[in-house]
């Protein structure tokens, strides 16, 4: 068997072991990098050159000293709009294109002092805006099981690249569902944390009350595994919480689910919904059940305002996240302006591409003079309400489940004309972010055309662990995620 | 027409704290451009600021020295605009809800004391520099102050006069040393003031259309920009003209403002709650430690110093300018009860030789203890006042004890008056005319011939015991 078939946890026991070189582990992944990659096209950057390097490196210091750590030699893809010290990080945006950032992520650190190795950083939609990497300015990436398909977004680059076995997992930052919508189009495994579980020291801010960073994986225990390393208090993210992290893959011991009280929000499954999507998770609420969980149907009443609430939102703080490219500093000036006015207005018009230029300006409109109450002020009034609903909710459940998207993978192209069909692709997933909510998108089955559908759990606030339990222990009772696409 | 003046005030005062506002970068300044930097202070993609809680501190105790409620609930926002020098294409700062909210503070302008209201007082971190015309062509920015903490605190309409701001931002700019929160010092900008001003017909309730004044960096140019502005707002309003709002420029060379910007050209900032920061609640037992440990402040302590010590009002006032040299004057009380006599010779050799090597009192080579020791030895005869005030600029820069200065040089008061005798005896000889004028009845001679003895013996003979020997010598 190949080495790029193992999921992270076998990999990391088989490394462990002594059973492989870090060598070998990169050798295969390259290898099937350059077999695959020009077809699914996952990559900005590819690290090839520094990953040999570091695991030769690795190699001989385990020679004389046999010390490993959870993610030692594991070859992990990194989403680019996460910085990593002199790797560009150009969240696929021509005003980055030649940017490589003077430090690490947090993230990264954590991952660096683990001794990971960074295979590449993968495609996105500019900035994360957008749920197709169409949106990239350096091109699609493809459905690897189907490469007319998007992978979705905005963490195509790294869903694709974990289901293409381009890397062993990857992370990704999810502000409105773009780790959850992606993870559903590539049939893998996504986890949206918990806000504040996971430090965003170092992500590119797309919206700060919505971004959070997690991983992408092919199973659930890797997801276990991969967001152990990650979670955790940062002092330089004030908005990270400081409280103790659980041990995720102990809590996914527990393979039943008794007592366990899990939500079906009505509102999910109206019209809108694709019926082949209803008919693969209904039969997952069926399987949640027959391992033990209590199934009642609730009501979170404000689902359908949350489109609306995360727009105004996501594109109010965008638009004064997104100030400080302004070409004086770093990345993408434009040439030839005969003074300031001008540079900054060449530089953006020049530098960014159409739909981050649409949210720029969203969001400055809702934040401006005389419009704030109407828009941002409102959105914020509501996005309680939101939070609310949730509340409420988990007053009788313990975690909610709904299908992750609406529709399976949809055609390169079919939506890139229509900001707001593509908008609403999210429509399962925003709520979560306004609410906070940690969230997993897992497969659940397959569309008629041979598309990946998945299934979106949904925990309390920083009850990952019962949320990965109750994902792991579905994952054990089916095959779906044991599916490869076929690529060659 | 007769015209009332209302001017309010804005001052943007630099926090003392080691690093900056919303990251570990240092404060430091005139270090070499850029060399005080991180990915934060630089707005780099992906950084985020971390609250310096010194400056919360900080921001707390002047707050509460100038009388403010001390708001629990902070949140921070953000200012959005596009400059350089503004590295993240915001501000963050405070906008509902700042920090500090409705003190006031009293000040003594001439002989009267006047109360002014503090509107507010928020917290925010500071722009960078744009540099112009150095070395090769084009600008550059030097972001070593971006991010520094700074108070900004907003007055009511409450100045009438020049006078009146000054005095203001006088009083305003030492309690914020005493606190130790803001080096006052104007020229390097760590204390910023900005005057608003209009103009309003006597008895008229509603204000005038106001101007904003800027780049005022000495009390003096504060007089001088506004007594200009209130000037040339007066012959605009007198001659049926109309004032612009808008901000005009301090222009030191030509002695005028100039406009900077009008209203048309003010910015819509677009502030909104800055979602990288979690709201900062103070409790209220952290705020009342702080209360209680405030230092007593310079009005107070002026006070004290006449009624206890019987200082003169302007020794009072200069004394307690800065919290160090009171403490240095009431060290030095400690062992030498001589109020007045301490008060000089810090108010003048003492505070020339620490202007002169641009030393803080905290810092004085010459320590209350040695200042004493010098007084002392005035006090019992050892030496003169005038050899006193001679070894003084010795006794700061050398290290050395007064009595050693003294030794070395010789410089021991003579008060033997056999020794004494024999000088006066050489001086009367030498000037006859004068003895027999002061025989005739002419006292002032008297004056001059001590003046003689002193020279004669170098300044060492007691002046006291020449007067007496001289009389006792003449009248015989």
């Amino acid at each position: 068997m190949s080495l790029q078939k193992l999921g992270l946890v076998e990999l990391h026991k088989k490394f462990t072991a002594g059973e492989v070189t870090a060598t070998e582990i990169v050798r295969a992944y390259f290898l099937r990098i350059s077999q695959v990659e020009s077809k699914v096209k996952a990559f900005v950057t590819q690290t090839e050159e520094a990953a040999y390097q570091q695991a030769e490196c690795l190699d001989q210091k385990l020679k004389v000293w046999r010390k490993t750590h959870p993610l030692t030699g594991m070859p992990l893809a990194v989403k680019d709009n996460i910085c990593t010290e002199g790797v560009p990080t150009t969240c696929s945006s021509r005003m980055l294109q030649n940017f490589a950032p003077p430090y690490d992520a947090t993230v990264v650190s954590r991952l660096r002092s683990q001794e990971y190795i960074l295979v590449g950083k993968t495609n996105l939609d500019e900035f994360a805006m957008g749920s197709s990497t169409e949106n990239s300015a350096f091109g699609p990436s493809r459905n690897p099981w189907n490469l007319h398909c998007v992978p979705g977004g905005s963490s195509g680059g790294s869903a694709a690249a974990v289901a293409a076995e381009e890397c062993v997992a990857a992370l990704g930052s999810d502000t409105g569902g773009s780790i959850r919508q992606p993870a559903a189009f590539c049939g893998v495994v996504g986890v949206k944390p918990t806000y504040g579980r996971v430090s965003r020291y170092g992500l590119v801010a797309f919206a700060s009350s919505l971004d959070q960073i997690g991983p992408i994986t092919r199973n659930v225990p890797d997801a276990a595994f991969l967001l152990q390393a990650i979670a955790g208090h940062d002092p330089m993210d004030s908005t990270s919480v400081d409280r103790p992290v659980p041990d995720y893959m102990k809590a996914l011991q527990k393979r039943d689910l008794k007592n366990v009280r899990v939500g079906v929000p009505v509102e999910f499954f109206t019209e809108g919904l694709d019926p082949e999507v209803e008919q693969a998770v209904r039969p997952a609420i069926g399987e949640l059940k027959q391992l033990g969980a209590e199934i009642k149907e609730i009501r979170l009443p404000r689902t359908d305002a949350a489109v609306a609430v995360y727009y105004v939102i996501a594109t109010a703080e965008a638009s004064s996240n997104l100030a400080r490219f302004d070409g004086v500093r770093f990345g993408f000036r434009a040439k030839e302006t005969k003074d300031l006015l001008e540079l900054y207005m060449k530089t953006r018009q020049e530098g960014f591409g159409p739909e981050v230029k649409r949210r720029i300006m969203l969001g400055t409109y809702v934040l401006s003079a005389g419009y704030y109450d109407a828009y941002y002020g409102k959105a914020q009034a509501v996005r309680t309400l939101v939070c609310q609903d949730f509340d409420a909710a988990f007053k009788d459940v313990d975690l909610i489940v709904t299908p992750a998207t609406p529709t399976p993978a949809f055609k390169l192209g079919e939506k890139s004309e229509d900001p707001l069909q593509m908008y609403l692709s999210d429509i399962f997933t925003i709520s979560v972010n306004l609410a906070g909510l940690p969230a997993i998108a897992l497969p659940c089955g397959f569309s008629g055309a041979g598309l990946p559908i998945g299934l979106q759990l949904i925990g309390r606030a920083f009850e990952e662990d019962l949320m990965l339990r109750a994902a792991h222990a579905y994952e054990q009772s089916t095959a779906w995620h044991r599916q490869k696409p076929n690529l060659r | 027409m007769t015209f009332e003046t209302v001017i309010g005030v804005e001052v943007h005062a630099q926090l003392r704290t080691n690093s900056k506002m919303f990251c570990g970068c240092g404060t430091t300044f005139g270090l070499s451009a850029n060399s005080q930097t991180c990915p934060v202070c630089l707005g780099l993609p992906g950084s985020l600021p971390v609250i310096n809680r010194t400056a919360i501190e900080m921001a707390v105790r002047a707050g509460l020295a100038l009388n403010c409620t001390i708001t629990a609930n902070n949140r921070f926002a953000r200012k959005n605009y596009f400059y350089p020098d503004l590295p993240k294409g915001y501000q963050i700062s405070q906008y509902e809800d700042p920090i500090c909210q409705h003190g006031w503070v009293e000040v003594a302008v001439g002989a009267a004391t006047k109360r002014v209201r503090i509107r507010r007082a928020h917290l925010e971190e500071d722009a960078g520099k744009n540099v112009h015309g150095v070395g090769t062509a084009g600008s550059r920015v030097d972001l070593n102050r971006a991010g520094t903490p700074l108070l900004e605190i907003v007055t009511e309409p409450d100045m009438r006069s020049a006078d009146e701001v000054v005095a203001y931002l006088k009083g305003l700019r030492d309690v914020l040393m005493y606190l130790d929160v803001c080096d006052g010092n104007m020229e390097e900008g760590s204390f910023r003031c900005e005057p608003n001003l209009s103009l309003r017909p006597v008895g008229q309730r509603e204000f005038g259309t106001k101007v904003e004044l800027k780049n005022i960096n000495s009390f003096r140019y504060v007089k001088d920009a506004v007594e200009y502005e209130i000037k040339r707002q007066t012959k605009v309003l007198t001659e049926g003209g109309k004032i612009y709002q808008e901000t005009r420029l301090w222009n030191i060379d030509r002695g005028e403002t100039a406009v900077m910007r009008s209203k048309e050209e003010a910015h819509d900032y677009r502030y909104f709650p800055d979602p990288d920061l979690v709201p900062l609640q103070l409790h209220e037992d952290w705020i009342e430690g702080f209360r209680s440990s405030l230092p007593e402040l310079p009005t107070v302590r002026a006070r004290r110093f006449i009624t206890e010590y019987g200082l003169p009002e302007y020794d009072a006032g200069v004394i307690t300018t800065s919290k160090g040299i009171a403490d240095y004057f009431e060290t030095c009380l400690k062992q030498f009860n001589e109020p007045k006599t301490v008060s000089n010779w810090v108010m003048g050799e003492l505070t020339r030789e620490l202007n002169n090597s641009g030393t803080d009192i905290a810092a004085s080579p010459i320590s209350p203890d040695r200042l004493v020791d010098l007084l002392m030895m005035v006090d019992k005869g050892v030496i003169s006042l005038k050899v006193a005030r001679e070894i003084f600029p010795e006794l700061y820069s050398s290290g050395k004890t007064p009595q050693q200065i003294v030794q070395d040089k010789g410089l021991t008061q003579v008060s033997d008056e056999g020794a004494l005798g024999k000088v006066i005896d050489e001086v009367l000889r030498n000037n006859p005319t004068q003895v027999t004028q002061f025989k005739e009845g002419k006292q002032q001679v008297l004056g001059f011939l001590v003046g003689q003895v002193m020279k004669a013996s170098g300044g060492k003979a007691n002046p006291g015991k020449v007067n007496e020997l001289l009389k006792k010598k003449l009248i015989v």
